[in-house]
């Protein structure tokens, strides 16, 4: 028992990487990806670090390995958007010490933009891709992962979905296989891809890819598993296999571990065994299309959806007829901003003075929901920036639009937009709301905070000198509590046809412990304005607003938006 | 098999409760899956988290209609998620009201009464005030060790373990108080 722990697949992962010997990581914070920097940090003998960006992460790992480390790169599957630049040519070069790449699906959108489906990169660029089903299976194929790199010269991809990434198992421990370094041999023709060179390496990459659709055939993570107690047969990879296993029990199961390439040939052979062959995955038709592009006919989405999740009940429904028990309506929970959360004055302004905002991805994209409705768009990191420069320039300057955007997303792809706007002169109002940490995915430290992903001092990039050296010219800095100074610097931000940066900053409500008095409520006429918060310690009474003494953490923003000066500070009142 | 959902309130340490149910199966030998939702929904949100105990677990996600028991941290989350109840099943509820912020802004409103009309429709329903317990012996945050000790004596899970289980996932300081609040939750049900 002493070599077992209930771990969660994050964490596995991390711990396949340390017992694969596994040097080097890199990575950039995303749900539901960022435990497992954070967990291969704590072991010793490695390094790991938190990249401004996805694509600087992966190109951190590319260099590692072409060292004669071993090395890792996680992230979120929009993250490999970001990451897809170094990745599809990464697939030419091959590699030195072993590459492996980590991408977490979030299926259903637990906490993501879109349901984008991974499993198309691993096709598109040719390389191989694993999917493990468990936590367990997950450091086993960490470490799969890493032999068929070195045993094929090429980066893998290793998928999770959340259900997969944020769930515990139990896992079995083993040593690490502490390695030495492989020597760096200097070799243009394999690493300088010019088109010269990468003419060759295209023909290498497809002579990879047929040794590994042989290989996949034949490797253990692809197998069938008989019943013969009914005539069907399921093909399934992930969390979807645990599902089938579950709700299906007697049903001949081909368990799919590694998604590109697809092992065809055993898969034809399965269906052969079997009457009627299904498809059960999740998000797009990857596999289905696959196999009947190959000839083996199969159903599959005439049967589930391409959106959100399976369930072990979506399979007990469309094979038992089961009837799904309804929920009950009741009026929904979202998330919301925290108590004392610095973005909440700023939405609070930006909404009364009625501008177009565009946002970012973080915390503050909470801006967009009921009272504060202050946000207008949200795309992808960094997309806040050049979307007002586009929207300036189609208006010939007139759009009242400004962007918001956080510290982490600013440093992430942010900056970029920030020159384009000065070199090309369209005057847009940029807010940077720099609560020290990224807060969305669980506080993270990022390039600013003046800490690593060890917690250890760093050198800390300072925004408000990297944006004067980008060229902006008109940058103020404000406390982000300060509602009335929010205020005026968005009005004389907006205001000139400059660029204009303001830099928003306030530690994070959850991290800053200072004591401060709370909030109390003295008179309250009624009003109403201070219910446009939207704090979740706010609430109306019988005989006017409460203040909920837990969870207040005495920002004080309230009171500064209160015309009647009802709500005081505790200690102030007699 | 025993399949457990925990639904509750970003930031009521769901996630916690969860993690010594877990202690306890490894400390009784079983296999043991979790499963849980961070980032987003964690912002005051609602939170499920999942657990299922037994020889061999497959899914780490527990379906509707399937948990033999619910344990709800807030009222108006176990009417949320009562439809993952098997039709036996038990439904632990936190006598507590917090309030969404829909119903804060007044674009809705909580719905009334939801004790008596959960305890009419379900047999096996049971109330406790478990925020009220952890006060009482004097931490508020244990109100999720109380549930565990009020679920513990509905389940017939081994008293022993589940305090060991206690002890192992809190730190160490706090361990007197948690293990007095899962002995009134205990109690008290
Ligand atoms: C390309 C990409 N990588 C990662 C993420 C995950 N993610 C969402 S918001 C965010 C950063 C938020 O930090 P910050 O901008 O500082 O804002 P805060 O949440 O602290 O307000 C991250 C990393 C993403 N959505 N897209």
């Amino acid at each position: 028992m002493e070599n077992k722990e209930l771990m969660l697949t994050n964490k596995a992962i991390a711990r396949g990487a340390y017992e694969a010997g596994v040097k080097v990581l890199s990575a950039y914070p995303g749900t539901p990806s960022t435990e497992i920097a954070e967990n291969f940090v704590k072991h010793d003998n490695v390094y790991a670090e938190w990249a401004p960006n996805e694509k600087v992460a992966v190109e951190v790992a590319i260099g590692a390995s072409l060292a004669g480390a071993r090395a890792m790169a996680c992230m979120k599957h929009v993250g490999l958007n970001v990451a897809a630049d170094p990745l599809f040519t990464v697939a030419y070069t091959g590699v030195n010490a072993g590459l492996v790449i980590v991408v977490a699906d979030d299926p259903g959108m637990h906490s993501s933009q879109n349901e984008q489906d991974s499993r198309y990169y691993a096709r598109s660029a040719h390389v191989p891709m694993l999917e493990p089903s468990s936590a367990q299976e997950a450091k086993e194929f960490v470490k799969l992962a890493y032999e068929i790199s070195e045993q094929f010269d090429t980066p893998v991809l290793v998928r999770e979905t959340t259900r997969v990434a944020h769930s515990h198992g139990i896992v079995e421990l083993c040593e690490r296989d502490e390695r030495a370094l492989k020597p760096y041999q200097k070799s243009a023709e394999k690493y300088v891809m010019m088109p010269s060179n990468a003419i060759r390496r295209h023909v290498a990459v497809e002579a990879r890819d047929e040794a590994l659709k042989e290989y996949v055939n034949g490797c253990e993570i692809n197998r069938a598993e008989y019943t013969a107690e009914t005539e069907i047969g399921v093909v399934c990879s992930g969390v979807v296999y645990e599902y089938v296993k579950e709700a299906l029990p007697s049903a001949n199961v081909f368990k799919v571990g590694t998604p590109y390439p697809l092992p065809i040939k055993a898969i034809e052979a399965f269906s052969k065994k079997v009457k009627q062959l299904y498809v059960i995955e999740e998000l797009e038709p990857y596999m289905e299309d696959a196999l009947k592009a190959a000839g083996i006919a199969c159903k599959g989405k005439e049967l589930f959806s391409l959106q959100g999740e399976i369930s072990v009940l979506t399979i007990l429904e469309k094979f038992n007829g089961a009837a799904a028990p309804t929920a009950e309506k009741v009026p929904s929970r979202p998330p919301v901003m925290c108590a004392g959360c610095p973005h909440r004055g700023v939405f609070y302004v930006l909404n009364k003075l009625k501008l177009t905002v565009n946002g970012d991805i973080g915390c503050y994209t909470l801006g967009a929901v009921p009272p504060l409705s202050a946000v207008d768009t949200c795309i992808c990191m960094g997309a806040s920036v050049g979307m007002s420069h586009g929207m300036k320039k189609a208006t010939d300057g007139e759009s009242k639009c400004v962007s918001v955007i956080g510290d982490s997303t600013f440093l992430h792809s942010g900056v970029t937009g920030l020159i384009n706007a000065v070199y090309n002169r369209s005057g847009i109002t940029l807010l940077i709301l720099d609560n020290s940490t990224t807060g969305m995915t669980g506080h993270q430290q990022h390039p600013a905070t003046g800490k690593n992903l060890k917690g250890e001092p760093a050198p800390t990039v300072f925004l408000d000198e990297l944006c004067r050296a980008c060229g902006v010219k008109d940058l103020q800095i404000v406390d982000a509590y300060d509602v009335k100074a929010v205020e005026k610097a968005v009005r004389a931000a907006t205001a000139t046809d400059e660029v204009s940066v303001i830099i928003a900053q306030r530690a994070c409500a959850l991290l800053d412990k200072t004591p401060k008095a709370k909030v109390t409520v003295k008179d309250c006429k009624n009003c109403g304005v201070c219910k446009k918060l939207g704090c979740p310690a706010i609430s109306q009474g019988e005989h006017g607003i409460v203040i909920d003494r837990i969870q207040c953490v005495g920002c004080e923003v309230c009171s500064k938006v209160c015309p009647f000066g009802c709500l005081v500070k505790e200690e102030a009142q007699v | 098999m025993m399949n457990i959902l925990i639904a509750g309130v970003g930031g009521q340490g769901t996630l916690l409760a969860s993690r010594v149910l877990g202690k306890y199966a490894m400390l009784s030998g079983k296999d043991c899956k979790l499963s849980e939702i961070h980032g987003m929904s964690q912002r005051g949100g609602s939170v499920v988290t999942h657990v299922r105990i037994g020889e061999k677990i497959y899914s780490p996600v527990v379906w509707e209609g399937g948990a033999d028991i619910v344990v709800a941290f807030e009222a108006l989350e176990a009417v949320r998620v009562k439809h993952y109840l098997k039709a036996d099943g038990v439904l632990l509820v936190n006598d507590e009201k917090i309030l969404p912020m829909p119903c804060i802004t007044g674009a809705t409103s909580y719905p009334e009464g939801i004790k008596e009309r959960l305890e009419n429709e379900h047999e096996k329903t049971y109330f406790v005030s478990a925020q009220e317990l952890a006060l009482s012996v004097g931490n508020a945050k244990a109100t999720n060790i109380v549930m565990l000790g009020a679920m513990c004596k509905l389940l017939g899970f081994d008293k022993q373990v589940m305090r060991e289980a206690v002890s192992a996932c809190v730190p160490e300081k706090f361990a007197e108080v948690n293990l007095k609040a899962f002995e009134l939750g205990f109690e008290r049900v």
